[in-house]
């Protein structure tokens, strides 16, 4: 056979696996406001970058007739290709083909794309539009998911992780997700969850539909499972495009530095915090005012409110932010908000990401739930999670910092580089009515109007220590600043961090309250 | 579902009052209740599949007074306490949520 006519073979061998599950299945997927697999690798990896891998495996499945059933490519399309230049293996589950259920071969491809990330140190991203445990071929399947699991674990803080979750993702399938480090979804197509609707009713009686037992909204509002919430898939793959351009391709590596670049002019941050502790504003304003052109990338931005998290840069680097939001639930601690914090602040530190923290914090949330609900194991993750981490750390006390809370955010005590204080700072064992409350109870008791005197003895406590001053004179702050100085200090602290270099005690890992 | 919750209210956290937005999650907070040990409830939702006692049985505590099958495992549920059963809330083959009140006990006169 001449040469021209073999290359005529490939290109019609590939043209028949293209079509993955053809024409009608890929109509079927576009109706539900879905891309095939190629198309969304296609969007989401810069123009012309894709090389395509195992396009030609097939299934050995040999029960159940599967013999007579040739499936494109197993149903899953690995490869890699770059995102605005940064090199990236991808996988993407076919739903066209036996609705991208995963079997053996299915398995391997996608491991294969796995170790390959792992060994060139590259970001790994998953496209999950899966049925499921392709039932056919019984254990094997079940294997296969192992082998994933076991895969994200061992990638897990050595190259970045990021589940895109387009269709279903159900049952065992949805833990390869969840070991990831970021997961996006997408309004009426992602749906996850271990059992399903159906399992439900006929287990308990209990009738739900899968948006509001699994849907986008339920994991990015409700469980916290989702870190990206989109409309569309290509609101989704842009704000891929953006996570990636935050993150380094390995923990090797730092982020890409990009060019330098103020605020916005608008953001006036003298005027964005009320002066009295107990008022509210949006925390993702002061944010804004000291990132570079004003933006600011939100992590989770549905869930635990409480707390905000995310990446921005600060004259061109790369930083996480973690910040009270008095703006929601007065900005308290609690569970949901701890687990949040702690795991970000765990994703910069194996990232080489420097944390800034802004600080302004009653406490932790009060109430039986939360106790028992295990607010003291959560809320230890924060803990855990700040001591642990030895990217630099910058922390800036806003207004409150009140008892655990001071602690827990960042504090000098767990070793943060810097700590700055705006002079609005109250940095206290409590906030005064509590403290008044107990330090002048007896001579409020024996008063002759109670509410006169704990009003004066509030003031008195007030004006001795809900200032930044007695913790500025024991040096756990290292400067009192302006608010109007804080890009520049931030600034000026992530250049002298540069090279920050400290020695942890050796142990194979540590026991963090998960 | 993105607009929801933007009203301010107070929270009141150590004797201070803030001004702030509840989230959903913290308004449909459950009160904490006090657990009745003469109240026996579903530790599991499943299907009562056997009753073993009828109302007015003296019955001790550790006595099986039901079965309850959840996940495929018959769960033979003992009595907290000793005393009377006072009313059985349940019947064989209901599907019960977890937390359902199922017989309710007195403390023998």
């Amino acid at each position: 056979m001449p040469i021209d006519q073999k290359i005529r073979e490939l290109q019609e061998r590939r043209q028949k696996v293209l079509l993955g599950g053809g024409e009608k299945a890929i109509q079927k997927q576009k109706a539900m406001g879905k891309g095939t697999a190629r198309e969304r690798i296609m969007i989401l990896l810069d123009e012309g970058s894709f090389s395509e891998y195992d396009m030609f495996v097939e299934h050995e499945a040999r029960d159940f007739d599967m013999d007579k059933k040739s499936l494109p490519s197993d149903g899953v399309i690995i490869g890699t290709g770059t995102i605005e230049g940064a090199p990236i293996a991808i996988f993407a589950q076919d739903f066209t083909v036996a609705g991208g259920s995963l079997g053996l071969m299915h398995s391997r491809k996608i491991t294969k794309i796995m170790d390959h990330a792992l060994k060139m140190r590259i970001p790994l991203i998953g496209i999950n539009d899966s049925g499921g445990a392709r039932i056919q071929e019984g254990v094997n399947s079940l294997a296969g998911y192992g082998e994933i699991f076991f895969r994200n674990t061992l990638s897990s803080g050595v190259i970045p992780q990021i589940s895109v979750v387009l269709g279903p993702c159900a049952g065992g399938a949805v833990y390869s997700p969840a070991l990831t480090d970021f997961v996006f979804v997408v309004q009426n197509i992602s749906k996850m969850f271990i059992t399903g609707p159906e399992v439900i009713k006929t287990v308990l009686g209990e009738e739900i539909s899968m948006e509001d037992l699994g849907g986008a909204m339920v994991h990015s509002e409700i469980t916290g499972n989702a870190h990206f919430y989109s409309k569309t898939e290509d609101e989704c793959f842009a704000k891929i495009k953006e996570l990636v351009s935050y993150i380094p391709w390995n923990n090797q590596r730092k982020s890409r530095a990009m060019e330098p670049a103020d605020p916005l002019g608008d953001c006036n941050i003298d005027n964005i915090v009320p002066a009295d502790p107990t008022l509210p504003y949006d925390v993702k304003d002061v944010i804004r005012s000291v990132t570079d052109k004003s933006e600011f990338f939100e992590i989770q931005r549905h869930w635990a409110k409480n707390i905000v998290v995310g990446f921005g840069r600060i004259h061109g680097a790369t930083v996480g932010f973690v910040a009270n939001q008095p703006l929601e639930l007065a900005g308290v601690l609690d569970v949901d908000s701890s687990d949040k914090s702690a795991r970000f602040i765990r994703y910069c530190d194996a990232f080489n990401i420097p944390i800034i923290t802004f600080v302004d914090l009653p406490g932790y949330l009060p109430g039986v739930d939360q106790e028992h609900a295990g607010v003291i194991r959560h809320g230890a993750k924060l803990l855990y999670a700040y001591s642990e981490a030895t990217v630099p750390k910058i922390t800036v006390i806003i207004r409150k910092a009140y008892g655990g809370g001071y602690i827990a955010m960042g504090s000098r005590h767990l070793r943060a580089d810097f700590v700055f204080a705006w002079p609005g700072a109250e940095i206290a064992v409590m906030g005064p009515e509590g403290a008044a409350n107990i330090i002048f109870r007896k001579e409020i008791m024996a008063s002759d109007d109670p509410d006169a005197t704990r009003k004066a003895k509030v003031e008195e406590y007030k004006s001795k220590f809900a200032n930044p001053y007695v913790a500025a004179a024991k040096g756990y702050v290292d400067a009192v600043i302006e608010p109007c100085e804080t890009r520049r200090l931030l600034i000026h602290a992530i250049e002298v961090s540069d090279n920050k270099s400290v020695s942890m005690p050796f142990k194979k890992h540590g026991i963090p309250p998960v | 579902m993105e607009k929801k919750d933007t009203k301010l209210e107070i929270l009141n956290i150590n004797y201070s009052e803030y001004t702030t937005r509840l989230s959903t999650k913290f308004k449909n907070r459950e009160p904490y209740k006090h657990p009745d040990k003469f109240k026996l409830l579903s530790f599991i939702p499943g299907t009562i599949i056997e009753i073993l006692v009828k109302e007015g049985d003296k019955i001790k505590k550790g006595d099986e007074v039901l079965v309850l099958e959840a996940m495929k495992m018959k769960n033979r549920i003992k009595c907290p306490v000793s005393g009377l059963v006072k009313h059985i809330d349940t019947h064989v083959n209901d599907v019960v949520p977890k937390g359902k009140l199922l017989i309710e006990f007195s403390p023998e006169e």
